[in-house]
């Protein structure tokens, strides 16, 4: 049985503290015993004591301190409990962090990371349930990664430490408690998987060896869990083969992989847990355009969340974030699937 | 002699600010800038104390004359500020966004505070003794970001130095419009030292700023000092509306008088024209650097 999501990461935050002196773990919250709201952090303040730092309720300046940090020559981690409280960070990362190294002309790096448990589906509510990382994706010379239950979780929080520009880590509420399936013998569960070289790997799933498919489904995070339960009911209701695409790296936006998949596939679906208007989807509508219309047989469609709010009661919330049905229907409406002209 | 050479400097600083706006002026420069003329004694008195090895100085968006106390490089920031490749960002920063060496600035108000405590965090941890100095106005006091500095360097006995120069201005807007209570009250309220004085002596900002240094330093906690000062020079530009009669009024308490008044008239005429030669040498050398871009 793999392990939980939460726990790889948890180890890895402590493999972390344990090979590098120069790494530090701050946020609200996160000693033993208490170990994080999420218990990312558990056992770390036990082990490394004063590398780990609680701290106020400050979530305005803390990536300004971790900045501070960084630039000095540190490798801090900054836990914000809920991603949805990066809003109170803007400034400083928009007018700090992102800005230093190239405003400063190359002199100071700012290698900090940012780890964000994002996403709804436990009834939280409006103001603890979102997906705020497209906000980030305007900002530039930040990087953004949003790993998946199907990465390394390890390997990619250990690329966001060695990184030495600011990398801000989205972490998927749900995923903690999910099983971290890597792939084995080039498979997860039925389906065929690849993983793409490089330090924020992009994992690309195919029903069909990678012959080819009906859709390209690009996603990332928590809702590759719905992409690919998606995938797995078009194979068994209609017989439409779909590659699902996970990225990793959403800034830069890691375009390559959905390219080559569009290529094969002829058609894309985005899927995304945040709200619809100028997210994920967007972009990666807009750029795959750009560079392979003539690849395209149908109009690229987006399944986000409504732009509302996420309610707190459980039949309502999931009303307003997408599922595999989503999923499923929106690659269902793509002009020409059914006709199977792929 | 130490007062010779605070008084070099605060020349050194005046007279370049008073280029950068007759630059302005003369239409030879674009952007924006901040001049600190009248508040020359700060930056000098308050840096004199600092180990340029050691120390870090994080500053805002009237800055130049922090730096250029703190580095000495006149040419470069002057070359910034003119937009040349040479300048202390490659002319991608300008006047409020310098860095050399353990010297910082950015033009966000209130902004800073958290990366310098971050940097006095760092600082700590390494045991190398610096002391980091954030440079704040009155105005940047409106920012919530401070007070969650202040209580993160009182709460983790960080070796931080804010330095409160109070000019009474928050650009057009005069303190009793932006500003309740007293100034160092919002520290002490941490738990934190502090000091204030009312002056535009050097020496004397000098010695305070020395006893605040060795507290940070000794103790390894932070210390808040507020120092009332007065700026002659509009708050950037050509944007000035204060009564002219409170600035002339204030002109008596220039900090360039007040150290003259101990120093010969020949000796301070010897500084006075090699920092005029440095000036004209690095104008010159500005002038005919590349553009950045
Ligand atoms: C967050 C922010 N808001 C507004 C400004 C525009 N601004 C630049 S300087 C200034 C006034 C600053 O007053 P103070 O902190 O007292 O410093 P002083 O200019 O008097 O040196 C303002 C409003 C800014 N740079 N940053
Ligand atoms: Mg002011």
């Amino acid at each position: 049985m793999a392990k939980r999501c939460v726990d790889a990461l948890n180890e890895a935050l402590h493999e972390l503290l344990a090979s590098r002196d120069d790494v530090y773990v701050l946020g609200e919250d996160v000693l033993d015993p208490y170990g994080g709201a999420f218990k990312v952090t558990a056992g770390l303040s036990d082990r490394f004591g004063g590398r780990v730092l609680a701290t106020p309720i400050s979530e305005a300046s803390l990536v300004g301190v971790a900045a501070g940090l960084a630039i000095r020559g540190y490798r801090p981690i900054l836990e914000i409990m809920f991603g949805d409280f990066v809003t109170l960070a803007f400034d400083q990362i928009v007018n700090g962090i992102s800005k230093f190294r190239e405003m400063y002309d190359g002199q100071v790096t700012v290698p900090l990371v940012v780890r964000m448990p994002m996403g709804g589906g436990r009834g939280y509510g409006p103001t603890h349930s979102q997906s705020l990382e497209k906000l980030l994706l305007g900002v530039p010379n930040l990087r953004v990664v949003a790993p998946s239950e199907c990465h390394d979780l390890g390997e990619l929080l250990g690329a966001a430490v060695a990184d030495d520009d600011p990398v801000f880590f989205i972490e998927n509420k749900l995923m903690y408690g999910r099983p971290n399936r890597r792939p084995e013998d080039g498979h997860v569960g039925e389906l065929a998987c690849r993983e793409t070289a490089g330090p924020y790997p992009a994992l690309l799933f195919s029903g069909s060896d990678f012959v080819g498919g009906s859709a390209t489904i690009a996603t990332y995070g928590g809702m590759l869990p719905a992409a690919l339960e998606a995938a797995t009911e078009l194979i068994l209701e209609e017989e439409l083969f779909c590659e699902v695409v996970a990225l990793s790296s959403l800034l830069p936006l890691d375009l390559d992989p959905v390219l080559e998949s569009v290529a094969r596939t002829g058609a894309l679906v985005t899927v995304e847990e945040g709200t619809l208007t100028g997210g994920i989807g967007a972009e990666l509508a807009a750029r795959v355009q750009e560079a392979a219309f003539g690849e395209l047989r149908a109009p690229v469609r987006r399944v986000a969340a409504r732009d509302g709010v996420i309610p707190s009661a459980h039949g309502l919330e999931r009303a307003v974030l997408p599922g595999p049905a989503d999923v499923a229907r929106a690659v269902l409406e793509l002009a020409g699937t059914r006709a199977g002209e792929r | 002699m130490e007062l010779a050479r605070l008084y070099g400097q605060m020349y050194r600083i005046r007279r370049f600010e008073e280029t950068l706006l007759e630059l302005f002026s003369a239409g030879k420069l674009v952007g924006t800038t901040h001049t600190c003329i009248g508040q020359e004694a700060d930056a000098a008195g308050v840096i004199a104390c600092l180990d340029p090895e050691r120390d870090i100085v994080f500053s805002n968006h009237r800055c130049h004359g922090h730096y250029l106390a703190f580095t000495g490089d006149l040419e470069g920031l002057l070359a910034e500020v003119m937009g040349k490749a040479t300048g202390t960002c490659g002319g991608k920063g300008g006047s409020q966004h310098l860095c050399r060496g353990s010297f910082y600035s950015n033009g966000v108000l209130g902004s800073i505070a958290p990366v310098a405590t971050g940097m006095a965090l760092a600082e700590r941890e390494r045991g190398s003794g610096a002391v980091t100095t954030v440079f704040l106005g009155d105005g940047a006091l409106g920012q919530g970001v401070v007070y969650e500095s202040l209580n993160l360097a009182a709460l983790w006995r960080l070796p931080l130095l804010a330095v409160v120069e109070n000019n009474f201005y928050a650009q057009s807007t005069p303190s009793r419009l932006q500003l309740a209570g007293g100034i160092p009250d919002r520290a002490r309220a941490f738990g934190i030292e502090t000091e204030q004085l009312d002056s535009t002596d050097v020496l004397e900002i000098r010695e305070a700023a020395a006893r605040a240094v060795a507290r940070v330093r000794g103790s390894g906690e932070p210390f808040f000092l507020v120092i009332d000062t007065y700026r002659f020079s509009p708050h950037s530009k050509g944007d000035d509306h204060r009564d002219p009669a409170e600035i002339e009024a204030r002109r008596l308490r220039d900090p360039l008088t007040v150290a003259a008044v101990g120093l010969g008239g020949e000796q301070r005429a010897a500084i006075e024209r090699a920092c005029e030669e440095e000036l004209a040498a690095a104008l010159a050398a500005a002038r005919a650097a590349p553009d950045a871009g």
